[in-house]
């Protein structure tokens, strides 16, 4: 072998790494890029830099309105889902009950179901019932179809909880209040936190269902879609970018703190 | 607050207690009393009903029907929380998300103790890890986690401590050095240690009184020297230890100097030692109470001729024979390198010997190596 065939099979990973990598992130920093791209009609072509789309966001009429709704529904789709969710984690978790096989299965069908067809389906569904389309049916639809990731989520750190554990708690003199107030929960808490994360990311992203179901309430993927057929406002990146960045925050505090807590130095 | 958790002492007392699973019968109308103060093992191989019986006594499992009692009180349907009984548990279940000195103060929390911080301290002081308070459980090694597994069942001042294999996860010389301090921590705290195991060497080196289990039932129960000179039944007698089982007859069975036959030879079998309820027996005798020498010496005691050695193993302290007799089955010796004559070797004929005292018989009617496959020492 000579020389530059060995630094190659040495560096094989690196090269590897480094190209799937770059095949992720182009699209990212492109977001970020044209963030900053001084355009007025169609963000599509790199016009010159400038600040002022980071110093207002806001400024493309309707956006923020938009962005309100989604965090709005995002919060609320959130909330509702990850009690259900975590509540249903656990009597499926811990639980033998008649038809517990049945109901793991069936927990899936949101998540395989097309979310074209679902959100055709919840319109009929809301429409039938007299709802009129708008922020609480967006809503009814969020929660809908977080909680099977929720209740997946959480169920996976149920399941890897050693059962020792509450017993110890038991035979330390918690009664079952205690034992699941001091050992349960803050043992499950991580997984709670991970599936509320990932049921606000599907929310905020959800086009699809949203689109079927919100009436004339806009959101902000919807105002993306809409707006690309005229020309997306640069204020657009702005927020996806801000987006990413708020979630890297997360995670980075997120592995700081899970970091401490388990005590590696 | 005056319940059974606080209140209950005395002699752990099991009355006809039976868990069964479906079909297979766990722990089949156990009978047993651990007096107050005493350091208790229960000994078997794995599946023999060992650990069942402490999860009932811990409250972590409901027996199926029987009664279990702390002095006077009943706890047998007691939720585990209310009763004055802590475990240990295997792999410790240390809480990973609370530091050490929480760990150990969970107990005294939940009860409302005053004092916390002393008796933590106190606690900690016994397994000598005060250092460590401040840490999580996995920054510590397997033998720190199970001083403070320790440490957080026995700052409660319980009337029963349970262990249940408790030295399985360490190493040997680990294990060697915590059974000295486990045993010298008992007799410190004077609380009752009832120890689950199946390794007999860690029984008799702490415990006071050992039952044997097997297939959910006590095979025998005594003190070590007891269980180890006179077993009671064959899976006794290879579990505990190694032991050479000889089929013979009673021929006479009363006085110091009964008279058994084995293969045309009669040995002596103290009435006291001899357990067979008919005349078929099983004539026991440890490999290491044996003497052997070249066919033809002089020796007294119980005889046994016309063996050939088909295997010696040299392995330091002593050597280890495999005896051929001539009704084909194979006697085990251990022979102490202590007398400067060269080691037998392989196709010497030998006669070998013993104090008659040592001598002991089992019922002839059972299985000759019982427990022997469960013993870890043989093979």
């Amino acid at each position: 072998m000579n020389r530059a065939t060995r630094w190659f099979s040495r560096n094989l990973i690196r090269i590897y790494a480094f190209v799937g990598f770059t095949y992720l992130f182009i699209p990212i920093i492109y977001t970020i890029a044209f963030s900053f791209n001084a355009s007025t009609k169609s963000n599509l072509v790199w016009v010159g830099f400038t600040w002022n789309n980071w110093l207002n966001p806001c400024g493309a009429p309707d956006v923020c309105n938009a962005l309100g709704n989604s965090l709005k529904i995002g919060v609320l789709a959130t909330f509702f889902a990850t009690i259900l969710g975590t509540l249903m984690a656990f009597a499926m978790g811990r639980y033998a009950f008649k038809g517990r096989s049945i109901v793991n299965i069936l927990i899936f069908l949101p998540m395989a179901t097309p979310e074209i067809v679902m959100g055709a389906s919840l319109l009929t569904m809301f429409i039938s019932f007299g709802f009129n389309p708008g922020f609480w049916t967006i809503v009814i639809a969020h929660v809908m179809f977080c909680i099977s990731f929720v209740v997946v989520t959480v169920k996976a750190r149920i399941a890897s909880l050693d059962p020792r554990l509450e017993q110890a708690a038991m035979d330390l003199y918690a009664d079952e209040r205690e034992t699941f107030r001091r050992v349960t929960l803050p043992l499950v808490a991580p997984g709670i936190a991970a599936a509320a994360l990932l049921a606000f990311s599907l929310s905020f992203d959800d086009f699809i269902i949203t689109n079927f179901n919100s009436g004339d309430v806009n959101t902000f993927p919807k105002f993306v879609y809409i707006s690309a057929q005229r020309g997306l406002p640069p204020q657009a990146n702005v927020i996806g970018s801000s987006m990413f960045l708020i979630a890297l925050i997360i995670v980075l505090v997120g592995q700081f703190v899970g970091r401490k807590r388990a005590g590696v130095r | 607050m005056v319940d059974a958790s606080t209140s209950a002492h005395g002699d752990l007392t099991l009355k006809n207690l039976t868990k069964s699973f479906g079909d297979f019968v766990a722990v089949d109308d156990l009978d047993l009393v651990i007096p107050e103060g005493s350091f208790f093992a229960l000994l078997g191989p794995s599946g023999c009903g060992k650990t069942t019986t402490l999860r009932m006594v811990a409250g972590l499992e409901e027996p199926s029907s029987g009664s279990i009692f702390i002095g006077n009180t009943e706890i047998t349907y007691e939720k585990p929380y209310k009763r004055p009984v802590n475990t240990v548990f295997q792999n410790y279940a240390l809480f990973p998300h609370l530091s050490i000195y929480e760990n150990v103060a969970f107990g005294l929390r939940r009860r409302g103790v005053k004092d916390v911080d002393a008796q933590v301290q106190k606690a900690l002081e016994l397994v000598e890890l005060t250092h460590l308070a401040t840490r999580k459980p996995n920054q510590l090694s397997g033998g720190q986690q199970q001083r403070i597994a320790l440490a957080r069942a026995i700052v409660n001042r319980p009337a029963l401590l349970l262990l249940d294999e408790p030295l399985g996860a360490l190493d040997l010389k680990l294990r060697r050095a915590m059974q000295i301090e486990l045993k010298w921590i008992q007799t410190e705290v004077g609380i009752t240690f009832v120890h689950v195991t199946h390794d007999q060497e860690e029984a008799m080196t702490m415990a006071d009184t050992i039952a044997v289990m097997n297939e959910g039932k006590i095979e025998q129960m005594g003190s070590p020297a007891d269980l180890y000179d006179n077993p009671r039944t064959a899976f006794v007698a290879n579990f505990l230890g190694q032991s050479n089982l000889i089929k013979g007859s009673i021929i006479e069975r009363a006085g110091e100097a009964g008279v058994v036959d084995v293969f045309g030879t009669k040995l002596a079998l103290p009435a006291a030692r001899n357990h067979a309820h008919d005349s078929s027996v099983l004539v026991g005798i440890r490999p290491e109470k044996i003497r052997i020498a070249p066919a033809g010496s002089a020796m007294n005691g119980n005889i046994l001729e016309g063996g050939v050695i088909s295997d010696a193993s040299y392995i330091g302290v002593s050597t280890q024979y495999q005896v051929e007799m001539p009704w084909g089955q194979e006697l085990m010796v251990f022979e102490q390198n202590d007398d400067g004559t060269p080691p037998l070797a392989k196709g010497d004929p030998v006669i070998m010997s013993w104090e008659s005292i040592f001598t002991f018989g089992l019922a002839g009617d059972q299985d000759a190596t019982a427990g022997s496959e469960a013993n870890p020492d043989s093979e």
